[in-house]
């Protein structure tokens, strides 16, 4: 069952080819990387996965739906998440905050409600709260509930991003860069949170630079270049594939 | 997991960079706390900030009155704000060592307040910040609730603008401190609050309370409408739009005389009944206005702690990362500007029925900067912080009737101070956000 279908997608920013024709399918349950040098477009394809922007053409259907031209919010209820690969927290809310925040679009107390307190209310924000502190565990952050976002160190920060994309309660979790800026310990700490999420049946795909994690967790690869798709295949095709070697590092004379 | 643990310990305990909030400290009044620990800098300080204060007003003043008020000035400042720091420093070693982390001036007050008050017996068993708390709202409660027995009827009067401010106050909160767009044009929906009850109560003869709710529903709507266009915009660009609105609604009703009666505005306007009661004595609209304040405070204090609030918070912070938890940012801008409108409403429908006389003059662009300017001078997405900026702005220029032409001078030196001193208003900072 693929969870994920991307076809023929194109995004040109004026004369320039960001995507082009790009074709892929994502395994449920599975962990598929996204790499390529920079300037691929692969932070573009994840803007285009998440709505941020508009595809030139193509389909990208999730579970069997259409979700090309659907807006932001319609596409996070409908059980896609991302982080960012330069970090956006809520900087001026707690943790657990930013973790509560992110539940919106699965709760629905209204503006009633929520003035005269209905029980239904109270229950509702009782929930969110316990269900903050269980994804604030499970990404080791428990211990920081009320401490200011914005103050955390570098590594806590993008572990935080992970809890507020877990609570939107997705089926597919689109991480753009999660070990980047991080030492060969924090990394490591980083594979096991995201083999983890595999483990609670979330099916992923990330973007990295980091060969080690690319090829230590990922089952299926896609590699892009100048927009286009120029190989897929699992980590020890990809390493000996002429062209994906051509791209990084050049051609042979 | 046992690595990831280890880790989290390992960087935790110097966070890299403190608060945002702390980039204004440098510049920031010592607060007592940190005023002590410092010793011979803390004296040095202590003089040179009241200084510089004094000689940046009394030069703003000398060319208005020549050189011997400025020295008059001068001094007189120099003084009073010596004297404020040393107080202030007298306020924090009473409590510093309880409970350092504020450096708010009024809480000191009120910290001096409960260590003579709060040793009654009742108030030992609470814990030593409910205490306080209760104390101080006891305290206020006393205070506004008794005040139109003791207040002559211009204290009265003064208080029940206050009160039709806060609630004005309140409504721009949401929109400017909780959601973060800066709105140019709030007088418009006062304007169109105080005048739909003006026009359904002259001309269809309709009571206070059968109006109420049509002219909520009216400005609510044109809440909405005005949000529509503007919010594809944001910034810069939603403020112009804001400020045009306001200005259209304003130009409307000074320039259609056949429906608004234009420039010479519209009287006559009946008071409120309460169980066929008449509202009309300046002490009975008082805890009229009362009631109304106490309920915009209570349902925006609520909906701010709720999911509602919570949102709108989050829109404010990174609009591309709320839309990305699956946010309608679209709908709660728009939500946002309805419910913020819907308090203005209120304030102008009060206001109507206060004056029994509205006309285009009372909501001018300045009455939407004041009401800013309220909002900024307590704190962006402060509810109490509000209600204080909303009673000094109605109070000040009153208490500084005596000179005239000077007090828009000395409010508006007073706001530069605060944005230097205090960037993020007398009560805000702390995170704006809200722990329900």
């Amino acid at each position: 069952m693929y969870l994920l279908e991307v076809r023929d997608l194109t995004k040109h920013f004026g004369g320039i080819r960001a995507i082009d024709e790009v074709w892929f399918r994502a395994k449920e349950g599975s962990i598929m990387s996204i790499i390529g040098p920079n300037g691929a477009g692969k932070t573009t394809l994840f803007n285009c996965l998440t709505g941020i922007t508009r595809p030139t053409k193509g389909v990208i259907s999730f579970f069997d739906r259409e979700i090309t031209r659907l807006g932001r919010d319609s596409i996070v209820k409908l059980g896609v998440a991302r982080t960012f690969q330069n970090i956006r927290l809520f900087r001026e809310m707690t943790v657990i905050e930013n973790v509560m925040v992110s539940q919106h679009c699965r709760t629905r107390s209204g503006l009633l409600s929520a003035i005269i307190r209905s029980s239904s209310f109270r229950d509702e924000e009782k929930a969110i709260r316990e269900k903050a502190l269980e994804y604030l565990e499970l990404v080791g952050l428990e211990a920081y509930p009320d401490t200011i976002a914005s103050s955390l160190p570098y590594g806590s920060q993008k572990r935080l991003e992970i809890a507020k994309a877990l609570a939107t309660e997705p089926r597919l979790i689109l991480l753009d860069e999660p070990t980047a800026g991080m030492n060969p310990q924090e990394t490591g700490a980083m594979m096991g949170l995201i083999k983890k999420l595999q483990g609670l049946g979330k099916t992923i795909i990330l973007i990295e630079h980091d060969m080690k994690v690319v090829m230590g967790i990922s089952e299926n690869i896609v590699v892009l270049d100048h927009g286009m798709k120029i190989a897929e295949g699992t980590p020890s095709e990809i390493k000996c594939n002429p062209m994906v070697i051509e791209a990084y590092l050049g051609k042979e004379h | 997991m046992n690595t990831v643990e280890h880790k989290i310990q390992n960087t935790s305990p110097p966070p890299p960079h403190p608060l945002p909030q702390g980039e204004g400290d440098s510049f920031d009044i010592p607060s007592p706390s940190r005023g002590e620990g410092e010793g011979g800098g803390g004296s040095l300080n202590l003089f040179l900030r009241p200084l510089f204060i004094a000689l940046w007003l009394a030069l703003l003043f000398l060319p208005f009155r020549g050189l011997k008020a400025a020295v008059i000035l001068f001094i007189i400042l120099f003084a009073a704000v010596s004297l404020l720091k040393a107080f202030k420093n007298y306020a924090g070693k009473i409590k510093g060592g309880l409970n350092g982390d504020s450096d708010h001036y009024f809480i000191n007050i009120l910290r001096i307040a409960v260590e003579i008050y709060g040793r009654c017996p009742y108030l030992e068993k609470l814990p030593e910040s409910k205490a306080r708390s209760t104390v101080f709202i006891l305290l206020m409660s006393v205070i506004v609730l008794t005040l139109p027995f003791y207040g002559h009827d211009y204290l009265i009067d003064i208080a029940v603008l206050s009160g039709i401010y806060i609630i004005l106050a309140q409504g721009l909160n949401i929109v400017v401190g909780f959601t973060g767009l800066l709105n140019l044009g709030f007088a418009a929906f006062y304007a169109i609050g105080a005048y739909s009850y003006a026009l359904l109560n002259t001309k269809l003869g309709l009571g206070f309370w059968a109006s109420l709710p049509l002219s909520l529903m009216l400005v609510t709507l044109s809440g909405f409408i005005l949000a529509i266009p503007a919010l594809r915009l944001r910034g810069d660009y939603l403020a112009i739009v804001t400020l045009g609105f306001g200005e259209i609604v304003r130009l409307v009703l000074n320039n259609w005389d056949s429906f608004t009666k234009g420039p010479n505005g519209i009287g006559g306007i009946g008071p409120p009944h309460i169980f066929g009661m008449r509202i009309s004595g300046i002490g009975q609209f008082y805890y009229f206005v009362l009631i109304f304040a106490l309920l915009a405070v209570f349902v925006i204090r609520r909906v701010a702690a709720s999911r509602i609030g919570r949102a709108w918070i989050a829109i404010r912070e990174d609009e591309i990362a709320s839309s990305s938890i699956g946010i309608n940012t679209t709908a709660y801008k728009l939500y946002s500007f309805a419910f913020g409108a819907f308090w203005a409403g209120l304030a102008g429908v009060l206001f109507a029925a206060k004056m029994q006389f509205v006309s285009p003059e009372s909501f001018t662009f300045m009455e939407s900067v004041l009401v800013l300017c309220m909002v900024i001078l307590g704190g962006l997405g402060s509810i109490p912080g509000v209600i204080l900026g909303s009673i000094i702005l109605v109070m000040l220029p009153e208490m500084l009737r005596e000179v005239q032409l000077y007090r828009m001078l000395a409010l508006g030196s007073g706001l530069v101070l605060l944005m230097i001193f205090r960037p993020q208003g007398l009560m805000g900072g702390k995170g704006v956000s809200f722990r329900g």
